[in-house]
């Protein structure tokens, strides 16, 4: 599941920057058919986890009333240069994790 | 010069009297009552009423396609360690699933806006509701017309 990850260019400490990131999932709502006419299973994001250096900064349990490739934004305040971290869980167990350096100014 | 004048005047005057009529006339259908919407809150607040404000949730008006509508929710809220807000939940109305989704907050938020994209089975009224960190609920609602629905509950 690959996702894609920006923020802003120039970030100072302090700062709330908005942090944006799209994973790639289909988000199946358990309702649509396949080419066979059988139901595809419901599959979505239930978990979503973005963690800047370590601790917890954001969370969501999402449902297929997001729309498929979940698009997230949200806040944060800017504190020290290192990593943002985010994992998720999907319906069928398979996680997904991505990375994205920050760096404080 | 005089005639038109006239017509001038009475058809400003008739003009702005259907002026509401015909708005009315295409105005969206009726929205599920707002009590629909405070089943929807109670059941997630354990039965604690929530106060209308504070939350702007922003939906366009009209939807061509439920299968991907923008959303933006924010909250009034210093988002200080004693004050700020707990958690975002977005709830529908006509979804299979009413609660659409639930972000949690902090004061490492420093601010309370989530932006994303939801989907819409129909037209319907959504809810946002925000838990604060003294206990309080507070919402604020959408209502949007989605000209072709998402087909999430099979009968759209």
């Amino acid at each position: 599941m690959a996702a894609r990850i920006q923020l802003p260019k120039d970030i100072r400490r302090g700062q709330v920057i908005n942090v944006q990131i799209l994973v790639q999932h289909p988000m199946e709502s358990g309702y649509r058919l396949d080419a066979d006419n059988r139901k595809v299973p419901k599959n979505a994001i239930r978990s979503f986890i973005c963690r800047y250096n370590g601790e917890e900064i954001f969370r969501a349990e999402m449902s297929p009333g997001i729309a498929a490739n979940p698009f997230l934004q949200f806040p944060t305040i800017a504190a020290d240069s290192g990593e943002l971290e985010f994992t998720w869980v999907d319906d069928a167990g398979e996680r997904g994790a991505a990375k994205a350096p920050i760096t404080v100014g | 010069m005089k005639r038109r004048r006239f017509l001038l005047a009475t058809g400003g005057a008739l003009g702005a009297s259907l002026v509401p009529e015909a708005l009315l006339a295409q105005a969206p259908p009726a929205f599920a009552q707002s009590a629909d919407s405070e089943a929807l809150v109670k059941a997630v607040t354990h039965g604690k009423a929530a106060q209308f404000g504070r939350v702007k949730l922003e939906l366009p008006l009209l939807a061509d396609n439920g299968n991907s509508v923008a959303m933006k929710v924010s909250v009034e809220s210093p988002m200080t360690a004693e004050d700020h807000v707990k958690t975002l939940r977005l709830l529908s109305e006509r979804n299979p699933e009413r609660e659409m989704a639930t972000f949690h907050l902090g004061p490492r938020s420093g601010r309370a806006e989530i932006t994303s994209r939801v989907r819409l089975a129909g037209s319907q009224r959504v809810v946002a509701l925000a838990e604060m960190s003294d206990g309080s609920y507070w919402m604020g609602t959408a209502d949007v017309t989605v000209t072709l629905s998402a087909c999430v509950d099979g009968t759209g």
